[in-house]
Parts: structure tokens; sequence; C-alpha cells
């Protein structure tokens, strides 16, 4: 019997900008309801692989599959499917004209062509789950940066996606911030999101999630459950990267 | 007669070409606006050709001074068998005169919008041209305000080239009093303040509309 298919498959991900090789064959999976967490050193290729999961930045060579269906086929409808993958991006990227209910709203009458009413309440049930209704007619320049970054979770959220993909989601906001938004995130994984997150966050990387890819020029170098790559990481490289982290970061207590 | 009852005295015929002067800033400038989001997206999105294309507009129009091009229109086209009115030449070449300085303009409100949401657009599945529609052009337009705002001045004032072409506007009507009543220094007076009056409106009004659209939160 067939299981079900994997909500994201890579197979043998390449990517090069120029003559430099960003991605030099990345395959892996996740399973419907997976945290996997993506970490290595900056200008590795994390956020390359990101995009190159939601063709925003499309691969050289290899297949990006999606429930099923391949993204990497020429014939496939991107904007459909970019629909079921919300990605959340560490600048936040909210639309700067438009209130926090909006920026969550427009995709659901821009895109899925909801009616205005049906599409409203929808964001603001969104915002709700992020903690903002309050805050639903603030424009993003009256927003912290914490709140900024629900408001795009929010919206990513609300075109209902199977996959989150989150390309450094705190590593812009001051320190007292980045708690709101991992609490968020949190919760998003605990509900049974699928979810894909690269950050440097390691006490989210140890207490949610289900697999850490470390990925270095390149390469996924090792991977493995959270545990086993705190207290028994197989590589050196790996053990170097996870000292200067917690240096950094402070670590996985968190 | 003084100075003020020569103004009294001529007013109505210089408000009556007024009109006209507004006519031919108001058209030209809407059509111009049209064609420089046109230009200034062919620049910014288009492919090769298209770049090259409004590129070369672009530049050719900035490139050659507006009288001559009025000229091209008002005295060109009739010896090519096309024959329309002084007026129209004359909206043509300001309409495609300032088509191409919006399009600067636009170019640079395009550029100066905050990174990254033409991706964020792209990645809940909007289409480019949904994106360019949705997030690029209505903040677009906000920030061009302030460098439109001296477009406008600009084609008020420069309408007065139009008097060479024989359309009926300010400059000509004084241009006509004065050769009637040789009073030219005053006559000219008046019409520099008329102009300078619709200036002035048409600034403070574009000063409140900035004000009205502002994003909350963003510039002081």
């Amino acid at each position: 019997m067939l299981s079900n298919p994997p909500i994201l498959l890579l197979k043998n991900i390449h990517k090069s900008y120029g003559t430099e090789e960003v991605l030099k064959g990345v395959s892996f999976e996740l399973n419907k309801g997976e945290t996997k967490v993506l970490i290595g050193p900056s200008g590795t290729g994390k956020s390359t692989l990101l995009r190159c999961i939601n063709q925003l930045t499309p691969p050289d060579q290899g297949e990006v599959w999606l429930n099923g269906t391949e993204l990497t086929d020429s014939k496939v409808d991107i904007n459909k499917a970019r629909q079921q993958m919300g990605m959340v991006f560490q600048h936040f990227n909210l639309f700067a004209h438009l209130d926090a209910l909006n920026n969550v709203k427009l995709g659901l009458t821009k895109v899925k062509g909801m009616n205005e009413e049906e599409a409203k309440s929808k964001a603001i049930e969104e915002l709700e789950r992020v903690g903002l209704s309050t805050q639903a007619s603030s424009y993003p320049a009256q927003l912290s940066g914490g709140q900024q970054q629900r408001v795009g979770i929010a919206r990513a959220l609300a075109m209902d996606p199977k996959l989150m993909l989150f390309d450094e989601p705190t590593s812009a906001l001051d320190p007292e911030l980045i708690g709101e938004v991992l609490e968020v995130m949190i919760d998003l994984a605990e509900a049974g999101m699928t979810m894909l997150v690269v950050t440097h966050e390691m006490g989210f990387a140890r207490s949610v999630c289900d697999e850490i890819i470390f990925l270095e020029n390149g390469k996924i170098v090792e991977q493995g459950s959270p545990r086993q790559f705190f207290e028994s990481p197989e590589h050196k490289r790996t053990q170097g990267f996870l000292d200067k982290i917690s240096e950094l970061y402070g670590g996985a207590e968190r | 007669m003084s100075l003020l009852e020569l103004a009294w005295d001529i007013l109505p015929s210089l408000l009556k070409a007024t009109t006209v002067t507004l006519e031919l800033t108001g058209i030209s400038i809407a059509i111009g606006l049209i064609l420089g989001i046109l230009l200034a997206l062919g620049r910014l999105y288009g492919n090769k050709p298209i770049y090259a294309l409004a590129t070369a507009y672009v530049e050719f129009i900035r490139g050659t001074p507006l009288l001559v091009q009025l000229f091209i229109f008002y005295f060109g086209l009739p010896s090519i068998g096309i024959n329309i009115s002084p007026f129209f030449s004359a909206l043509a070449a300001f309409s495609l005169n300032s088509g191409a300085y919006q399009a600067e303009y636009f170019r640079g409100a395009i550029q100066s919008i905050k990174g990254g949401q033409m991706l964020a657009a792209r990645s809940i599945g909007m289409s480019r041209f949904k994106g360019i529609v949705f997030i690029v052009i209505p903040q677009a337009l906000r920030l061009v305000i302030p460098s439109w705002s001296n477009e406008l001045i600009y084609l008020v004032k420069y309408s007065s080239l139009a008097y060479m072409v024989q359309v009926p506007e300010l400059m000509a009507r004084g241009k006509i009093i004065a050769s009637r009543n040789f009073r030219t220094f005053e006559v000219f007076l008046v019409v520099a303040f008329i102009y300078l009056i619709v200036v002035l409106i048409l600034s403070k009004i574009l000063d409140l509309v900035e004000e009205k659209v502002k994003i909350p939160g963003l510039g002081t």
C-alpha cells in the first residue's frame, strides 16, 4: 500500500549564480505535520533553498514536489501552487500602503477571489490567531518589528497553505521582540502545521522541531533529531557551528 | 490709466484665455500621466525590446527642446498630410513631452518603494501584473507627488510656448492685447501674475492631496 506522499520533497536541487554554485544537490523531504529547521553559516544557500522551493528562484536542476505535484514542471500553474506555500520573510515585506487587516485580506480577495465580507472575517480570524486583532487598522510603519512579522505570518496563513516556509523570521528583530514571534510559530507547529524554518534560534529548534538539517557550502552536512544534533553531532563542523551559534544567540536553553 | 485700472480692463479677456491654458495643461498632464506610468513600467519590468523602446523614447524627448517638438507637430504633420488644429498639435507635443518626464519621476518613485513587497505578493500566489496593479502603482502614485507637482508647474508655464503656434492661450492673448494698447510691460505683469496665481493654487491643492493620501506612520 502506498502511503501519502510527503508534503514537500526535494530531489537533488542545484542552483548557481553566475559561476558560483550556491546549492550543490540538496535532497530531503517533509511529511505532514513535521517541522524541520534549516541551519548553517550565512551565505550557505539556506534562503536560496527556500526560494527554490516556491520557485521565486527556480532551481537550475533537480525537482521540487509539493504534495505529489512537481513544481519544477514548466506546465504547473505556479501562482496556484504558491498559494499552498506560505512564506515569511526576514524583513517582513508587508505591503506598506495597507493596514494590517488589508495586508492579510489582499491575497484573499485578489488571489483567491473571495468576496469582501468573507475575506474580512477570515483576515480578522488570522489576525486573532497571531494575537493582533486589536491592531487591525494599524499600518506597517506604526507596528513594531515583532507585530509586523506576526502580520506577515497571518498574511501567509490566510491562504490556508499546506506548508509554511520561514526565512530567518526573527533575525531582524530586537531581542525583546523575538519571543512573541517564536510563540506564534510554536503554536503553529503544535497545531500540526508543516513547517520549514531557517533560523539561528536553537531554543526553537530544540523544543519544537522534528529534525535539524545542517547546510554548509550548498550541501547537507548532517541531519537528525535535535537530541542527536545537540548531544552527539556526527560531524566536527556541526559541533563547531553549534558552539559558535550558542555563543552568539545564547544556546539552546531558551 | 493706472496699472490697476488697466488690469481690471484686460482681466476678463485674459481669464478667458487662461481657460485655454488650463485645458491644454490639464489634458496634457493627464495623457502624460498614463504614458509616464506605462513608460516607467516598461523600463523597469519590460523585456529587452520594450525596455529599449521606452528608454529610447524618454531619451529622445528629454534630449530635444520642447519648442522643436512643438514645431515638428505643428509644421511637420501637415506636410505629411495630417491636418490638426493648433490646439491639438500643442496638446500632442505637450502630452508626449510630459509623458517622458513623468516616466522618470515614476521610475524613481517605483524604485524607492520599500523592497521585497513584490516578492511577498508573488509568494502568496499573486501574478506579477496584479502585484504591479495592487502593490506597486498605489505606492508609486503617493511617492511621486512631490516630484510630479514640479512637472505640473513646469507644464503650466511651458504651455505658454503654444502661443508660437497660434493657440489662443494666456500668453498669446497677452501679446495681442499688448500689441494693441502698447503697454507691453503692464500687460505682461498681469499675465505673469495670473500664471503665478494658477501655480500657487495648484501646488496648494497637491500639498493637500499629498497630506490626504499619506500612509500613516511613514515620513514626517
